[in-house]
């Protein structure tokens, strides 16, 4: 089961298996697909990405739940200011794979990870790496909003306290960087002593996004951030994301294939604990290597 | 029966059945504050006083009891006629028969005095350093005058007795305990420094027992003569005289006075006379500040205990045995508590405190004795599983999501549980305090073991440095209840007093309840919504 390669999956792909994740390499020019594959609204991939130097890697990573093979083999690269999007059925590993890139998975007992996962020049998963400081360098953003039952204000200015910041200016200036940055300040700049729980569903996403950037992170991760919330609210996040990866590098997790498209600059597709395939959005979308990612994006299984 | 049987599938039977055994329940708990509350509360209204003939003479006095004839025994009035000091008991059952219908004479009086309880009867005269000043019913209305400033020199009495005389005794007693210590070193010099501060202290202390003296004898100064309904002449100095109740010439308005006037001495003022008159304001304060020191331990007793079990312990049989355990420990007898804080606390603690700090004292115990302190450590250690188990409750309440945020942040678990568990716990932990308040100001066995007595000479927080005593003993209206209804010598006189005292210790426990659950809706509401 450990072998890279050897599967005991029965994957039917006439195909021969693409490359692993050639990320930076420019989409092969390809013709359009059949008729039947639905098209999605896509954007123009930054030419930037192409080129930016690696951000995270994913090298052979395998992970047990006590016997219970969860990931194999997975070998995956992001590049930074991209944005990655996980997309795959429900139970693939997607999020599992999201939470090992900072370690969240240290909280479930009985978790067993192999391979290496590197974020910038840190080896996650080396004996000596501090993992409170790690957590500082990639934020995360959940699928429910989870703001504490304090206030607006108290909320961003959290991962600030912790860290033992106690000046009132700083933390002023820090929240209302965030929330600007979040797309929140104008709606909540005259009650921030207010309980963050008497906001909207959206504007408690926001409010969580404000709360993972004001410690700038350098990765935020995103699981499944949208599926909570309604297409206003969404459209509001996803415009959120693409000004977000100016600064910040982004994996998000989504059901939601035009999300996915609208996003990201790479998709990864996961079924069943493996990667099948990943790379360029417009490529994955448009000219997949893979039978089985064609089935899943035109929505055939899944 | 297959109209039955549709009845019992809808269950429309089961919801009678239960909506009737929750009216029945609350029927209960009314009738019983509804009894208390009556029975209690009718105590300090004044009633007439009546005054039949019998073959053996007139009897004046309220009319407190009916016996109807039973058998051989015949129909039987019970009369409170006071007098303790002449007839020898308040209270006398008459037989019915016999007896001409009863009189309510203006004049009668009812006069509570500090000693042997209240005479009944009427004024004959009042004089004033042994000359009489008038005469009937002159000499009620010119005692009334007179009364208001007699009641002011009494308490201006009481305050040197309490205050000042009692502080220069406990300097004296300072300084003879420093004097031990000085004749140890031999220091002659600090010897005769101590000698003059002595007595310093000790002629002030003469002065002030001159000018007692000189009150005392100003307070004796009006003199009441007294005449029961037999003729007896009983002599009253103005000064022992708490309140004048002319019974049956009051207007309802009067009666609402003497009423206000008795309830508030009541709830205001200290016991007298073995705790059957007077106030049990000591027993109140008594009762809320061994509360308030309990809950001050236990919250922090049961809400580490819980974390550690909860948060950092690794589940498994230990942690599990311990659990079963500390619930079990709520199942434990009371008494067992207070033996254990007599064993462990009093003598244990508290005779090691002893030996190591007030050592000078000794054989007199600081410590070593029951106290509020022990007392409350004791309730504590008792409620200490209703506050565990709440709180485990109320951690396992906090959504897993909101502790992976403050993770994901690079929070500490410890940062975690400080800055965001605890606070969305407080609410559920609040109400293991209330329901730790609930058990704890009801137990009585465990306080009489360690540390309430019948009478406390101080109360546990006054205006002397260090201003809280926890080392004092104190009075408990449970306590208070038992000793007054079981331990009195004047039982029957007492009867009001029990209801009224435990009246009051539902109401304290009430109270206390409503601030604990006011704190617990507006932590609620800062929360927003929090579920717990």
């Amino acid at each position: 089961m450990l072998n890279p390669g050897v599967t005991d999956m029965e994957i039917e792909d006439p195909r021969p298996l693409p490359e692993p994740a050639l990320l930076q390499a420019p989409p092969p020019a390809t013709g359009l697909r059949p008729a039947s594959f639905a098209q999605p609204d896509l954007p123009l991939t930054d030419p930037s990405v192409l080129s930016a130097p690696t951000m995270l890697r994913v090298d052979r990573l395998n992970l047990f739940y006590g016997e219970k093979q969860a990931l194999s083999d997975i070998n995956l690269q992001v590049a930074r200011n991209s944005v990655m999007a996980f997309i795959g059925p429900s139970g693939c590993g997607k999020s599992t794979l999201l939470r090992c890139l900072n370690r969240m998975n240290d909280l479930i007992d009985n978790v067993r990870i192999q391979g290496r996962v590197l974020l910038g020049d840190t080896d996650v998963y080396a004996p000596e790496t501090d993992v409170i400081a790690l957590r500082k360098r990639a934020g995360m953003v959940f699928q429910k909003s989870n703001p504490f039952p304090k206030s607006i204000f108290e909320n961003v200015a959290y991962g600030l306290r912790i860290q033992g910041q106690g000046d009132r200016t700083v933390l002023e200036e820090a929240v209302e960087r965030s929330l600007k940055g979040a797309g929140l300040w104008d709606e909540v700049k005259d009650r921030l002593k207010d309980s963050a729980q008497g906001l909207s569903g959206g504007q408690q996403q926001r409010l969580c996004i404000a709360r993972a950037l004001a410690v700038r992170p350098e990765v935020i991760l995103m699981d499944e951030p949208c599926s909570a919330l309604d297409p206003i609210a969404t459209a509001r996040v996803e415009e959120l994301i693409l000004e977000l990866k100016r600064e910040f590098t982004i994996v998000i997790v989504t059901h939601n294939m035009q999300q996915a498209a609208r996003v990201s600059d790479h998709t990864a597709f996961f079924w069943m604990g493996k990667l099948i395939e990943s790379g360029l959005t417009e490529k994955m979308f448009t000219n997949p290597g893979h039978r089985m990612t064609e089935d899943y994006i035109t929505g055939r299984f899944g | 029966m297959s109209r039955l049987g549709e009845r019992f599938r809808q269950g429309g039977i089961f919801v009678w059945f239960s909506g009737t055994l929750l009216a029945f329940c609350l029927a209960m708990i009314l009738c019983l504050v509804g009894y208390i509350v009556a029975k209690g509360m009718g105590y300090f209204w004044p009633s007439p006083l009546a005054q039949v003939q019998t073959s053996e003479g007139p009897v004046l006095g309220e009319i407190t009891g009916h016996e109807p004839a039973h058998g051989e025994e015949t129909e039987k009035l019970q009369f409170r006629v006071g007098n303790r000091d002449v007839f020898g008991q308040d209270f006398r059952w008459i037989p019915a028969a016999g007896l001409s219908t009863p009189e309510y004479p203006k004049e009668a009086v009812l006069i509570e005095r500090l000693e042997y309880g209240p005479f009944i009867g009427r004024v004959a005269s009042l004089s004033h350093e042994g000359q009489t000043v008038a005469t009937g019913t002159s000499a009620l209305q010119e005692a009334l005058k007179h009364l208001p400033e007699a009641e002011r020199l009494r308490h201006h009495i009481q305050t040197i007795e309490k205050g000042q005389v009692g502080d220069l005794n406990r300097r004296i007693e300072k300084l003879r305990l420093s004097r031990h210590k000085l004749e140890a070193k031999g220091d002659v010099a600090g010897l005769q420094a101590l000698d003059a501060k002595t007595a310093d202290l000790q002629s002030a202390y003469d002065q002030l027992q001159t000018s007692l003296e000189q009150s005392r004898a100003e307070a004796k100064a009006w003199t009441l003569s007294l005449q029961t309904a037999d003729g007896q002449i009983k002599e009253c100095p103005l000064g022992s005289v708490v309140r004048v109740v002319p019974a049956n010439a009051l207007g309802p308005f009067g009666k609402v006075r003497v009423y206000l006037s008795r309830l508030w001495e009541f709830v205001a003022d200290d016991p007298r006379e073995s705790n059957t008159e007077g106030g049990i304001f000591p027993a109140i304060f008594g009762t809320v500040m061994m509360v308030l020191v309990m809950s001050v331990l236990v919250v922090p007793l049961g809400v580490i205990t819980a974390l550690y079990l909860r948060e950092y312990a690794r589940q498994g049989w230990l942690v599990r045995a311990v659990r079963v355990a500390v619930n079990n420990l709520a199942g434990v007898p009371s008494i067992v508590f207070g033996v254990f804080g007599l064993g462990f606390f009093v003598y244990g603690l508290g005779g090691t405190i002893d030996k190591l700090f007030f050592a000078d004292s000794l054989p007199t115990p600081t410590y070593g004795t029951g106290g509020i302190l022990w007392a409350s450590l004791t309730l504590a250690l008792l409620t200490v599983p209703v506050v565990v188990v709440a709180t485990e409750e109320a951690l396992g309440a906090v959504p897993r999501s909101q502790r992976e945020a403050s993770l994901a942040m690079g929070a500490t678990k410890w940062q975690t549980l400080w800055k965001v568990v605890l606070p969305s716990a407080t609410p559920g932990i609040l109400t293991g305090l209330i329901l730790a308040i609930a058990r704890g100001a009801g137990e009585v066995a465990p306080l009489m073991l360690t540390g309430v007595v019948k009478l406390a000479p101080a109360m546990p927080l006054d205006s002397t440095f260090p201003f809280l005593h926890l080392d004092r003993k104190f009075m408990h209206l449970g306590f208070h209840i038992y000793d007054v209804g079981f331990q009195s010598p004047n039982s029957e006189a007492a009867k009001p007093m029990v209801f009224m005292a435990s009246f009051l210790l539902l109401l304290v426990v009430v109270v206390l309840n409503l601030f604990a659950l006011n704190l617990r809706r507006k932590l609620r509401e800062r929360l927003g919504g929090s579920t717990f």
